[in-house]
């Protein structure tokens, strides 16, 4: 039975294009208190353009409305669960939307004299000491605009280590439950990519990994906890052959909110690794970024952090430009500041106890809902999870419904889907994340969803295969979009 | 809960883990604090910012107005707190934005099609150096020096590992690409050409020259853009083959730094070759228009080691800010918009001693006359504003130049302060 949702009045709305009237605007300008400039007369003829063919031509309160219009037809946390598993939908404070837009912070040039940037220094400074603190690791840099971003300039770092030591060597080790932009990195890097084969309880593969670590072999990149939610119990065993063949660990941080304050990296043998600030850190999602990618290194990879770094001159906080051995930039001017100053905000709320609540919360939430899904779904591993669970819909899809559907007609009862189809070592995977923000109420509903689906597959099967049917938007076609691609609006001729 | 479970305490859920493994310490990070105080911290951080100064900053980062509708709309928490819109049902608030995002991305780049953006203009570059090397099949690629210089530090970067040799075009007296310079580089093992227009020093480029030279070689044409106010009033650079950018002067706060939004738009036919999400119209199941993110093949999480590039996300909701910038103003109002930047920028100008010759938008070099721009600076400072980029950090032959910025928030009674410090 759906509980959560019922009907509900939905506005339609154009694209912009559609509704615009010559002459029509939303902006005010005040009076120019200079002498105009002739355009032509200043850049050439040639340069200056006619108008912007087609440019929309709204007033403010039109505007207004067809943004909060918009607005309407997107499913969202402050909406409700949001239980995408690897993603950490949790709630984003608003305190943290707040502090974000002090003036001083939010309007801060990244020019502006390091005498007049103190305080966004600081906030850089203080960040970067309590990831450190948290990864266990030597230094963190804040500069990565996201976790692919921060895992290419790890590899970088691990790169420009080896060559130091004579030889950059070939491949990268990818485990074959890894995110896919961790293949896609050590390309970027140079590197060939070489995938490790997981065990029957969803970890990396021991035997596998020995006989793969070879001399050309730079490092592994490594998920910790795996997309499955599993702890990598041999973590300590996986840095140490990697480490006796000179080569080096990295660790995707995605799932790092289920170690905060109860594993560090940096304590168990990883050399360099991200964070999604977006994901552990509560900043918000935004409908797909900003995010940002802190980069915490070990001592043997703190030199070839990205620049400029922090440092202290006498009671000041200075830019320091002069880093020898540094890979070099991975983006202009510090790193996405705005998304820092919510994380800090984040760690500050929470302190270090509450941090270790947090990720007790976590745990707890996604046991919880395993124990009240699995008579009813595949759990894909018996290993213990951590903060997020995975399923397979193996019992479903001998009535022809997959991962996928289930995922549809979970949105009848109003609730966004799990991650559908990943990690891809799972056949038809289900991976659930709740987070720890969610109440029991809340997760109540969500099980009664799920197991009311299940119900509806054993009975039903065509009604699941067909959902959505509560939505403003039935299921789109998907395929049509990618076979004649219309990427942008074009006036009908 | 626990009991469900099986478990005694919420320390149960982590005792099984390797005791070599668990932290056992406590992390040194202060108790957790209340709203109120958590407030205070950051306000008193800003304190120790420039506060109340004018500033003529500019150099990629512009102090431009925000109209307050930006905020109203990206506070929704439905744009605020929604995930990557995978789940196309529920998503199409976000999917139609980022469609008319992308629209509005071409309508001001004169390209045929633009992503749902990029981390932010300076990554945007190698993304379209690495697409030009995909597209040509080619390695080499030029840079001007006239380009963003953390830009191109940025470039280096990324092409250091991929066998990607970058070479520098010198500029010419006038502040402009050197095409003696670009002429002479230009082999046959040129993937791309990499210019920026208006350019670092506010210079308006000879995109049209470029491009018949660099085409003529079978070379990709790459422009550069870092003031998106710009496109409002001068011609686009239609000519370009790929064309990147930065819009966070379309409402996005300087934030010292970050997060912001880039763009790269391209022409048709090097769709599969664009990197980052892309949202592509469809039907759904009763036959109306809908929206998805489209033509995956081409990323990390279908094509793993072989993907255009490791992008997983874009900036959505910064994206989103420029678009409901662009509404506001519109089509009058983005031109009336850059047209009080050109007036500002020309009237301070025209006190000063430029350095080069050139036409240019509302940045623009100055010399110094026998004072270092650090002396002119201090003296400004003192007078609350914060005067131009000192160029020799990036330029050593510039040390005696500023680089200057007038928006449309410059008021003149501050410019005459600038000027002034200039002459004393």
């Amino acid at each position: 039975m759906i509980k959560k949702v019922s009907k509900h009045i939905v506005q339609n709305e154009p694209l912009l294009f559609e509704q615009s009237s010559p002459g029509k605007w939303g902006y005010q300008l005040p009076p120019l208190d200079v002498p105009p400039v002739d355009a032509a007369a200043a850049l050439g003829k040639e340069n200056v353009r006619a108008e912007i063919e087609d440019f929309p031509e709204v007033s403010e309160f039109e505007a207004l409305r067809h943004f909060t219009r918009l607005s309407t037809w997107n499913y969202a946390i402050d909406l409700g669960l949001y239980p995408l598993g690897s993603c950490t939908m949790k709630y984003n404070p608003r305190v943290n939307e707040l502090v974000a837009r002090t003036e001083g912070l939010a309007w801060a040039h990244p020019y502006q004299p390091e005498a007049l940037a103190q305080g966004c220094m600081e906030v850089v400074a203080a960040l970067e000491r309590a990831l450190e603190e948290i990864t266990g690791m030597a230094a963190v840099t804040l500069q990565p605009a996201a976790g692919a971003h921060g895992e290419f300039t790890g590899i970088l770092m691990m790169r420009a280590l080896l060559e130091t030591r004579g030889n950059a060597r070939k491949k990268i080790l990818v485990p074959d439950s890894a995110h896919g932009t961790n293949p896609a990195t050590a390309t970027m890097v140079g590197y060939s990519v070489e995938n490790i084969k997981s065990n029957s309880r969803g970890m990396v593969d021991l035997e596998a990994l020995e006989r793969a670590v070879t001399g050309d072999v730079a490092g592994l990149m490594i998920t910790n906890p795996n997309t499955v939610g599993v702890f990598e119990e041999n973590i300590r065993r996986i840095c140490g052959l990697l480490h006796d063949k000179g080569a080096l660990v990295y660790m995707d941080g995605a799932n790092m909110n289920a170690l905060v304050s109860v594993a560090r990296p940096g304590d168990f043998g990883i050399d360099v690794m991200h964070l999604n600030l977006h994901k552990t850190f509560s900043t918000p999602h935004g409908g797909g970024g900003p995010g940002a990618g802190a980069v915490a290194a070990g001592e043997v990879l703190k030199p070839y952090l990205p620049g400029p770094r922090l440092k202290r001159v006498g009671d000041k906080w200075a830019w320091n430009y002069e880093l020898p051995d540094s890979i070099g930039r991975v983006r202009a001017f510090y790193g996405n500041f705005g998304v820092l100053v919510r994380a800090l905000a984040y760690v500050m709320a929470h302190g270090g106890n509450g941090l270790r609540q947090a990720t007790l919360d976590a745990l707890l939430n996604a046991n919880y809902l395993r124990a009240l899904l699995d008579p009813y779904y595949e759990i894909a591993y018996k290993a213990p999870s951590m903060h997020e669970c995975v399923f397979s819909d193996d019992r479903q899809a001998k009535k022809g419904v997959r991962t996928g559907d289930i995922a549809k007609r979970l949105i009848d009862y109003g609730f966004h889907p799990y991650t559908v189809s990943f990690p891809l070592i799972v056949r038809g995977a289900l991976m659930i994340e709740p987070t720890e923000t969610e109440s029991k109420q809340e997760l109540d509903l969500f099980a009664d969803a799920m197991i009311s689906i299940a119900q509806e597959v054993d009975e039903n099967p065509e009604l699941v295969k067909r959902a959505p049917h509560m939505t403003r938007t039935p299921r789109v076609d998907e395929v049509r979009a990618a076979r004649q691609p219309i990427v942008r609006w074009k006036r009908p001729q | 809960m626990l009991a469900k479970i099986g478990a005694a305490s919420q320390e149960d859920l982590v005792s099984y883990l390797p005791a070599d493994v668990r932290f056992s310490g406590t992390l040194q990070i202060d108790d957790g604090k209340s709203e109120f105080e958590i407030v205070d911290y950051f306000k008193a951080a800003a304190s120790r910012n420039a506060n109340g100064y004018a500033s003529f900053l500019g150099a990629g980062v512009y102090n431009h107005y925000r109209p307050v509708l930006v905020d109203t709309v990206v506070s929704r928490g439905e744009f605020l707190t929604s995930y990557t819109p995978y789940q196309a049902e529920i998503s199409q608030g976000t999917l139609t934005s980022i469609f008319e995002f992308q629209t509005m991305v071409c309508q001001l780049t004169g390209m045929d099609v633009a992503n749902a953006s990029m981390y932010d203009g300076s990554s945007a570059v190698p993304e379209a150096a690495m697409m030009a090397v995909r597209v040509t099949r080619r390695d080499r690629v030029l840079i001007a020096r006239t380009v963003h210089p953390e830009y191109r530090e940025v470039l280096a970067t990324y092409t250091r590992h991929q066998g990607i040799p970058v070479e520098e075009i010198a500029y010419a007296k006038n502040g402009r690409v050197d095409l003696e310079d670009l002429k002479k580089k230009l082999t046959d093992e040129v993937a791309a050409v990499i210019v920026q227009t208006p350019n670092f020093f506010g210079l308006l480029e000879q995109v049209k020259e470029i491009a018949a030279l660099v085409q003529s070689k079978g070379a990709l044409l790459v422009v550069v853009f870092t003031e998106a106010v710009a496109l409002g009033l001068i011609e686009p650079p239609r000519e370009a083959d790929i064309v990147v950018g930065e819009l966070q002067s379309f409402a996005i706060s300087p934030s010292y730094g970050g997060p912001y939004a880039g763009i790269i738009a391209t022409r048709e036919k090097y769709i599969r070759q664009i990197p980052g999400r892309l949202v592509g119209e469809t039907v759904d199941a009763d036959g109306k228009r809908a929206y998805c993110l489209t033509l995956a093949t081409r990323e990390q999480h279908i094509r793993r080691e072989k993907a255009t590039s490791n992008i997983c996300t874009n900036q959505a909701l910064l994206a989103l800010m420029a678009t409901v910038f662009m509404t506001v103003y519109g089509k009058q109002g983005l031109r009336d918009l850059a047209e009080q930047n050109l007036a500002k920028a020309h009237y301070l100008a025209g006190k000063l001693a430029l350095m080069f010759d050139a036409p240019f938008f509302n940045e623009f070099v100055v010399r110094t006359n026998g004072r270092t721009p650090e002396q002119i600076n201090s003296e400004l400072l003192e007078k609350k504003i914060v005067g131009g980029l000192p160029l020799g950090r990036f330029y050593p032959e510039l040390k005696d130049a500023m680089l200057l910025c007038a928006t449309e928030m410059s008021r003149r009674q501050d410019m005459e302060t600038v000027a002034a410090g200039f002459r004393a």
